[in-house]
């Protein structure tokens, strides 16, 4: 990484120097910032890699790796969702630069629940259960089709897609409301009885679904896109 | 079947295990083990080795996982007062159901438990029970019965009856445990109170108390918690009131100091802390089939044939395991208790 400028020597010397030192800064920003994504990103799989290994997931430990699974998955699509939001709030605009890596950590914990916990170790490849699941149960059909949203949005997630794709890149990301708002129905149609972390996670969703609204109809009436 | 009270006790059937099989055909516990692990090991090679440790065991689902990682029964083994007339301990690693299927570990028993009077997760009961005292507990027995009453626990129950039974206990949420309950026929305190001719079934209340119970605190569920029965369940010889498990008093966040078990109906009915028994005419409204009647029904019996509208009943996981096993028409129990149900259509009557 590079050098942050603190020789005397570097300090106010000229304009284009100290114009180098703040870009070098913001660098240092955003690397810290991103570290501190993966850090977050890893730290779920860590721990439940550790409580598996340990023991620690309670009687039921499928049952425990798949639900903790998927209410990460839920955490980091609303992050995500709350990183545009925040940006406008603050001004803080180094904040996009980790919206793309919270958005795959959210897909990778996505797959790490469908693919790994569900597919794998819950139902063990027995398609024919599988496919009875999706096709029949609402709960899971729409947590599978929220899981089958994010793919082509984590496919496309590289700088050389958003240049190819152009106008459209956005309109396809757009997709990641529809899959957080099916995820967020998959979790409260799961539960038996007790509907307050669904409710909550809902409640989330819906404010920053308000600042998005707020930020297009009244901040920027004539502003488009998101 | 035939109900004869004397006759039960000393049948094997599925009740209890034998357990006057010689010591000298039981294979010693290290070489069983031994053999199971080898097996395990050779099955799945080096990869085995690199699962966690419940998974493992779970991969070894057939043997009982005493002297491994976790004990099997409650160390130190002292009954209560209420639930051991007399009756030995045993060498609960060597008990198995009529199935052959060995039970589950003591610690998974009374750790992973629904019973939203102390929370709605699985662990919650375990923490939030530990302060509730069970004693002193008083049952009132009314309704439709020519003998009502209002019994101190310890007059309640019948002590010459107690014994103990291994059975499966299958969720309706698609797992499975096989507990060693303690516990004495259903049957006993019914034919005590006399119901009437008219009564058609028993209805059964947990004991309403926010401030013992703090899951009640939020309306989760209609506090308190009723479950029922139809008369002729309520008297089938498998039906029973717990009051241990695995040789000592229910722990408070298993149903202290008294519950329902019926094996072959899912386990919401089986409801503990009872404190209420009342003979009606009227089917009465159970708390999940009024919570939510499209889902929970009053029979609930255990049916892979009849899905729950949100998952599949066809399989569960027996808590230990780690594929799911086929689930069992009546949990197992169909040739003991299918002709209370002839000539019902099992799909309306979920």
């Amino acid at each position: 990484m590079t050098q942050a400028p603190t020789s005397p020597l570097a300090l106010g010397v000229d304009a284009r120097a100290a114009k180098l030192g703040e870009s070098v800064l913001r660098r240092r920003r955003v690397a810290l910032l991103r570290a501190g994504v993966w850090a977050l990103g890893l730290w779920p799989t860590l721990r439940l890699g550790w409580l598996a290994w340990r023991d620690g997931l309670g009687a039921n430990p499928i049952e425990a790796l798949l639900h903790r699974t998927g209410d990460w998955t839920l955490v980091f699509l609303l992050v995500t969702l709350a990183v545009t939001p925040l940006r406008r709030l603050t001004g803080w605009n180094v904040l996009i630069q980790i919206r793309r890596p919270l958005g795959l950590f959210a897909f990778y914990y996505a797959s790490l629940h469908f693919l790994g916990m569900y597919l794998v170790l819950d139902q063990t490849l027995d398609w024919e259960f599988i496919w009875e699941d999706i096709a029949e149960r609402p709960f899971i059909t729409v947590g599978f089709a929220a899981w089958l949203i994010l793919v082509p949005l984590a496919l496309t997630s590289t700088r050389s897609a958003v240049r190819r794709l152009g106008r459209r890149w956005a309109l396809l990301h757009r997709g990641v409301y529809v899959a957080t708002a099916l995820g967020l129905v998959h979790f409260y149609w799961k539960v038996k009885a007790d509907t307050f972390w669904p409710l909550v996670a809902i409640g989330v969703f819906a404010v920053l679904m308000a600042a998005r609204w707020w930020a297009r109809r009244v901040a920027r009436p004539v502003a488009r896109g998101t | 079947m035939e109900t004869d009270d004397a006759s039960n006790l000393e049948r094997p059937m599925l009740i209890r295990r034998p357990d006057d099989i010689p010591s000298s055909e039981i294979t010693p516990e290290h070489v069983y083990l031994n053999r199971r692990r080898f097996l395990g090991a050779a099955a799945a090679g080096a990869a085995l080795a690199a699962l966690p440790s419940r998974l493992r065991a779970g991969l070894r689902s057939a043997a009982p996982r005493a002297g491994h990682d976790r004990a099997h029964g409650p160390s130190g083994g002292v009954a209560g007062r209420a639930t051991a007339p007399g009756l030995p301990q045993k060498d609960w690693s060597k008990v198995r159901s009529e199935l052959d299927e060995p039970l589950t570990p003591y610690e998974d028993v009374t750790t992973y438990n629904n019973y939203y009077e102390f929370g709605t997760l699985k662990g919650d009961p375990v923490r939030h029970a530990q302060d509730f005292e069970p004693r002193p507990w008083s049952i009132q027995v009314d309704g439709l019965c020519a003998k009502p009453g209002h019994y101190d626990l310890e007059d309640f129950i019948v002590p010459s009856r107690i014994e103990d039974r291994v059975y499966r206990l299958r969720c309706v949420e698609a797992w499975s445990m096989v507990v060693p309950w303690r516990g004495f026929p259903l049957k006993d305190v019914i034919d005590r109170a006399e119901p009437l001719g008219s009564a058609r079934f028993v209805e059964f209340t947990t004991l309403y108390d926010p401030e013992r119970m703090p899951g009640q605190r939020r309306a989760v569920l209609d506090w308190p918690y009723v479950e029922g029965l139809r008369l002729d369940e309520a008297r089938h010889p498998l039906t029973i009131l717990a009051t241990g498990l695995y040789g000592r008093d229910l722990p408070n966040q298993n149903g202290a100091p008294l519950r329902l078990v019926v094996p072959w109906k899912y386990g919401f009915k089986s409801i503990k802390a009872i404190v209420r028994m009342r003979f009606t005419e009227e089917m009465p409204a159970t708390t999940w089939a009024m919570a939510i009647p499209n889902e929970y029904g009053f029979f609930a019996n255990v049916n892979p044939e009849v899905d729950h509208p949100r998952w599949s009943q066809k399989r569960e996981r027996r808590i230990g395991e780690l594929r799911r096993r086929r689930t069992l028409p009546f949990n197992g129990y169909a040739e003991q208790v299918a002709s209370l149900y002839a000539g019902m259509d099992l799909r309306r009557w979920f």
